[in-house]
């Protein structure tokens, strides 16, 4: 199954029911995206298919051939959503981070704080209260 | 002037969750490793007949309670709780078999047939014989001072089961290491897990704990974590291979802890001018199959149950009952927001008996320095309970809006509450926990058993000796709790891992900064070589606490808060929509006030769920709306606007003036939120508060 990882053209071997969660995670060892509820409901595992954020654990291989892949170790270090989830203290305990910061891609600049809200409406985060999350996106998103 | 402490700082370990380079414990591989899964008990109670392995047994590890080399009991604070059942069940999906394999696929197909005797199970504690533990709080002549009372009111409040949440489900790892294992895993506690291994697996073996990055805890991670560590152990030593076991959603809302659910009588006496002259309190917390934590939640339960205000006659009666329930366990606020949740919207239905203004009647009562609390502890100058009410007041404008609410959808609500920080009474010099500061070629480093479950503890502690040692922040490391490495500070519970262990912290640096002589610590390095600073903690002198009596000075001090929530509500649908809420919180001082204000909107977030969404329906004993789908959490679009207000008034006990946090924003606002409704005219006294309840109240 060949498909575009974080911008590289790869092969995959898991049987094509797989999810795509568990063949980015145990494949190729992108452990960044998470498993929160294997179910569709806390968005831990959003990755994005061809720009737009999926959860990769509804996701089988199947379904991405042929796709453009992107998860948060295609971002590097030094985008500027990282570095705003650490300065406003976006990340606590962390386990949403890398998915927060996936669906937060997907925003047109200067978002408003109700574009966000929706756009954050599939990812839970338990520690935050979201409020630093938002003040995270809106200083990435504005500069 | 402070440099480090007080400034909002990066966090330790924040690029590391930005990038998704932080490795969770289901992020670890070893060589050779396998799968580990639990087999459950399907009947809440009963005993086992028979157990039938219906798979084709090739290539996998099956372990039963005959494989305990050890005590088959889980150490806490009693050793009832098996690690594995032997005969009897107590509880629906408690632990009977483990399997491992290393084929995920095969181990999770195979078919385990298990059949019982069933029993007669209990799940209402009002109805269970079995005391788990009682406390009696007793201050003055209740009796007489009822019979004084110009007004008496009476009612009871109830909460339900609270689920944790934490993203990251439970997991954890054991490898074999010399005659031992080493685990890896997701918990608060690395030396709970010990003393629960050393009995498990017998005390000369070799055993140590690595805390993985945890994602998120909120007491969820305090006790169960030493069971499935037990569990991932006695696979690994049985196969000589790494074992993992990670929970899915559905399995950890199952059979983890969840916050005890609470029935509170209260019988309060009050003059017609608005002062309590008795109360009678009546705590029961359901507990479950086995005592775990139950005993100290409780008592912290009751502690807190008169709230702050000042009555020269109370009485407080705690019970906590076993039922056939998974046991509840350690939960964010661990009691307090039960008793909490009861005596607040009681102070409310007070106010209404007497046509009094709700502010009114917590202005006349509130604890100010002088005034004792219902197990004598005096109040001094770190009782803030007058300072967050007024300023929550001002603030809100709260008695106008109440005014201009009236006859519409829309309702502000207010509670006023406290939390102890540390462990209670003699607690903390019975912990008697160590901290240690490292000199090393790479600069300082502490050594610490406190877990960074998301809190922010890496930090925070790192900008007190960064500040104690008048060293730059990035020169400090923090070492990874592993139990061979660390000093054990006690476990991450409490909201002491600031004012206590950083305390003990503070006082490391201060003697090693006496040490250094004026050299840096690069300096004193070369000239020197490295040396370490261990130090244990000393509580307070003037704490006295009797354990028997109740009486005393139950914590070394208290953090203060008063939350107003304002709310619409759908009249046809009852549905309700929070709007704003504003958190005025007394904590100290903030170390890192980017983190505290975290801390206090996460754990207000929390509290707004406990109040309104997150509704455990328990079946035959078992948790059945065990997903996300159906076990609903805050959202971005249910979380309203907080407004953050942090008051200092530096307590000269803690590290540069800090008390704990952590937990006191779980307690205001499931009350805040009640007491709004009530202002709606519904007679709720109950949570969860959903559409299905509130129309029920609606009816009465
Ligand atoms: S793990 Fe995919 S949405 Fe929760
Ligand atoms: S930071 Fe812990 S779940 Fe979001």
């Amino acid at each position: 199954m060949r498909f575009t990882l974080n911008g590289e053209t790869r092969d995959a071997s898991s049987p094509p029911m797989s999810r795509l969660l568990d063949v980015l995670r145990e494949e190729f060892g992108l452990t960044g995206t998470k498993e929160g509820c294997g179910e569709g409901e806390c968005g831990a595992c959003t990755v994005l298919v061809d720009g737009a954020p999926v959860c990769s654990c509804l996701v089988p291989l199947v379904q991405v051939e042929a796709a453009s892949v992107q998860t948060i170790e295609g971002l590097g270090d030094d985008h500027p959503l990282q570095h705003e989830f650490m300065n406003e203290v976006g990340a606590q305990c962390g386990i949403c981070t890398p998915g927060m910061i996936m669906a937060a891609l997907s925003l047109d600049e200067h978002p408003t704080l109700d574009d966000i809200k929706v756009a954050l409406a599939g990812n839970l985060c338990r520690c935050t209260g979201y409020a630093a999350i938002y003040r995270a996106i809106m200083k990435a998103k504005s500069q | 002037m402070t440099r480090w402490v007080g400034a909002s700082v990066p966090r330790k370990d924040g690029i590391g969750k930005a990038t998704g380079q932080a490795r969770y414990a289901d992020d670890l591989v070893f060589p050779g490793m396998l799968h580990g899964r639990t087999v459950r008990s399907t009947v809440p109670r009963g005993r086992v007949r028979s157990i039938r392995l219906d798979f084709d047994a090739s290539g996998f590890t099956i372990v039963d309670f005959r494989d305990v080399p050890g005590r088959n009991v889980c150490d806490l604070i009693e050793q009832d709780q098996p690690f594995l059942v032997e005969r009897d069940v107590r509880h629906m999906a408690e632990p009977i078999l483990l399997l491992a394999h290393e084929d995920r696929e095969r181990l999770l197909s195979a078919n385990v047939a298990i059949e019982y005797d069933a029993a007669d199970a209990v799940f209402d504690p009002l109805r269970s014989e079995g005391v788990l533990k009682a406390i009696d709080i007793v201050k003055g002549d209740v009796d007489a001072a009822m019979g004084n009372a110009d007004v008496i009111v009476e009612g009871t409040y109830r909460t339900g089961h609270q689920e944790h949440v934490y993203i990251e489900p439970n997991g954890v790892i054991a490898v074999p290491e010399g005659d031992g294992v080493v685990v890896y895993g997701s918990l608060q506690c690395p030396f709970y897990v010990i003393k629960a291994l050393k009995s498990l697996l017998g005390a000369n073996r070799h055993i140590r704990v690595v805390q993985t990055e945890t994602g998120g805890g909120f007491g969820g991670k305090e006790e169960y974590p030493s069971m499935i560590a037990g569990h991932a152990a006695l696979l690994a030593l049985k196969s000589g291979r790494p074992v993992k076991i990670v929970y899915d959603r559905v399995e950890d809302m199952v059979a983890t802890t969840k916050r005890h659910p609470s029935i509170v009588r209260h019988r309060t006496g009050v003059t017609r001018d608005g002062r309590l002259v008795a109360m009678d309190v009546e705590v029961v917390l359901d507990g479950g199959a086995y005592v775990t934590l139950s005993p100290v939640v409780l008592s912290r339960g009751c502690i807190h149950a008169a709230g702050p205000y000042r009555c020269d006659n109370t009485r407080i009666r705690g019970r906590a009952m076993f039922t056939n329930t998974p046991p509840n366990g350690a939960f964010r606020g661990f009691g307090a927001p039960q008793t909490e949740f009861a005596v607040e919207v009681h102070m409310e239905r007070i106010a209404e008996a007497l046509g009094m203004d709700p502010v009114t009647l917590r202005e006349i009562n509130a604890l100010v320095p002088g005034d004792t609390t219902a197990t004598g502890q005096v109040m001094h100058d770190d009782c803030s309970a007058r300072l967050v009410l007024d300023e929550a007041v001002r603030r809100t404008d709260f008695r106008a809006k109440r005014t201009a609410y009236r006859g519409t959808n829309r309702a502000v609500g207010l509670s006023l509450f406290y939390h102890g920080a540390g462990f209670t009474g003699s607690g903390e010099r019975t912990l008697n926990s160590k901290a240690r500061l490292d000199l090393t070629e790479r600069g300082v480093r502490i050594a610490v058993g406190s877990t960074e479950i998301g809190q922010g503890t890496r930090t925070m502690h790192a900008q007190i000796v960064a500040e104690a040692l008048g060293v730059p922040y990035e020169t400090i490391e923090v070492a990874q709790p592993d139990t061979s490495v660390v000093a054990d500070s006690g476990p991450t519970v409490a909201s002491r891992t600031c004012m206590v262990v950083g305390k003990i912290l503070e006082e490391c640096a201060a003697e090693m900064k006496a040490r250094l002589g004026g050299l840096s610590p690069s300096e004193y390095f070369a000239k020197h070589g490295g040396f370490s600073v261990l130090k244990t903690y000393e509580p307070p002198d003037w704490i006295q606490w009797d354990d028997h009596t109740y009486r005393g000075d139950a914590y070394a001090t208290f953090a203060w808060g008063c939350d107003v929530v304002e709310l619409e509500m759908d009249r046809d649908t009852f549905e309700v929509r929070p709007i704003a809420l504003t958190a005025v919180h007394e904590f100290g001082r903030p170390i890192h006030p980017a983190l505290a204000r975290g801390q206090i909107e996460g754990g207000t977030a929390q509290g707004m769920g406990y109040a309104l969404l997150e509704h455990v329906v328990m079946r035959n004993g078992e948790m059945a709306n065990a997903q996300l789908t159906n076990y609903i959490i805050p959202t971005s679009l249910d979380t309203p606007e907080f407004d953050i207000v942090m008051l200092e008034n530096p307590y000269p006990g803690g590290p540069f003036g800090a008390k704990g946090l952590g937990e006191l924003p779980m307690d205001g606002p499931g009350p805040a939120v009640v007491n709004a409704l009530r202002a709606l005219a519904l007679d709720v006294r109950e949570i969860p508060a959903t559409p299905e309840h509130l129309a029920e109240c609606a009816l009465r």
